[in-house]
């Protein structure tokens, strides 16, 4: 339990967990990717931007998170709708951007 | 392509990585916590899903703040990023000038930034300032104490005043490692001051006016400590941003959930931003 109070403060919480260690895994994921299929170097893409995979990732977390913000401003929970549209941008951005 | 093998430099960024992860991601991951919860301290916490999202979502004193930010910060870079050029196509390259101007420019940069509130708050003063006293005895109904336009005018009179100077040192470092013979190239053409300034300085300047807008939105976007000292975000809300209102959510109030919810929307606001800055500055360069 000690090591328990000594994070204590930080309020840890499964949901915010579970965040964190998708991040965690998307950067490994992306890692490995690299590692076994190089191919991380710009690409030009339908937005006219030169983006590697890293900023792909980057662009996909960044554009779902206001997809998220967006859709509990206008329309509130529960956020089904806004993971499902993320997903589908998330594609995007790695198939086309 | 040619792929480097050997990563062994990696691990020099290691301390880098330990340092950012005590000084950012370990707050930012507290941050997303507190976001989704709510306290009355003693570390005992309830979970609030995203109920702290959609209120400052639909916050009207959120809004306000935010469009006020905004504004500010368009305001402050459509000044300071052309003046900040201008002074330093100004400044002298040689002689002995070249250090004074140096030297002037970089006091503003120098003073803490609560004592530039402080100087003008004083400076201010419709009843003993030099500047507000001066305005009122020019016929000018000034008073930033009482009216939301002058205190506007004294916050982004501030503001130029404290970091013009940036973008001047940052131009001017930019402009003196342009080499000479761009400028011989040019006089052998008979390019017009106009044409100079268009087709090398300006090209040549793209990188570090980069920086400078980057440096300069983040910074105003965050601005913080010269404003409250000023007008302490009045007078009512006329210049409370979000930064203020945020610390007033925090601290004054102590609604950590809300206030929490409201720094990473505020966060998403400023990595998005600076992104597209980045990103439309620096695309043709990458063609």
């Amino acid at each position: 339990m000690e090591g328990t109070s000594i994070i204590a403060w930080m309020a840890w919480t499964w949901p915010t967990a579970a965040f964190f260690a998708f991040i965690a895994l998307c950067l490994i994921a992306m890692s490995v990717w690299e590692v076994y299929s190089p191919g991380g170097a710009p690409r030009h893409g339908i937005l006219g931007l030169d983006t590697t995979r890293g900023d792909r990732l980057f662009i996909s977390l960044l554009g779902s998170a206001f997809i998220f913000l967006a859709w509990l401003g206008l329309f509130g929970t529960p956020l089904w709708a806004p993971l499902g549209i993320s997903l589908v941008y998330a594609f995007v951005v790695f198939r086309w951007v | 392509m040619y792929k480097q093998l050997n990563q062994k430099a990696w691990f020099l960024v290691a301390p880098v990585v330990a340092l950012v992860a005590f000084n950012a991601i370990i707050p930012l991951m507290t941050v997303v916590n507190f976001s989704v919860q709510e306290t009355f301290g003693d570390n005992v916490f309830f979970w609030a899903g995203v109920d702290w999202f959609e209120q400052v979502l639909h916050s009207s004193r959120f809004h306000d703040a935010l469009l006020r930010q905004i504004l500010f910060t368009a305001i402050i870079l459509l000044i300071e990023v052309p003046l900040g050029l201008i002074v330093a196509l100004a400044m002298p390259r040689k002689g002995p000038w070249v250090s004074v101007c140096l030297v002037t420019m970089a006091l503003p940069l120098l003073i803490p930034w609560n004592v530039v509130g402080a100087m003008w708050n004083i400076f201010a003063l419709p009843e003993i300032g030099l500047m507000g006293k001066g305005l009122r005895s020019l016929g000018f109904d000034f008073n930033y104490t009482r009216q939301p336009l002058t205190a506007w005018f004294t916050v982004v009179l501030m503001d130029v005043w404290h970091w013009t100077s940036l973008v001047v040192l940052l131009c001017y470092a930019g402009l003196v490692s342009i080499p000479n013979d761009y400028y011989q190239a040019a006089k052998i053409d008979g390019a017009s001051a106009w044409s100079v300034f268009r087709y090398i300085q300006l090209p040549k300047l793209k990188r570090v006016l980069t920086i400078a807008i980057l440096l300069r939105f983040m910074d105003s976007f965050m601005i913080y400590t010269e404003v409250v000292v000023l007008t302490g975000g009045g007078p009512g809300n006329s210049t409370t941003f979000l930064s203020i209102d945020l610390v007033k959510m925090a601290l004054g109030q102590f609604d950590l959930g809300p206030a929490a919810a409201m720094s990473l929307i505020y966060f998403l606001i400023i990595l998005l931003l600076s992104w597209l800055f980045y990103t439309v500055m620096t695309r043709n360069e990458a063609r």
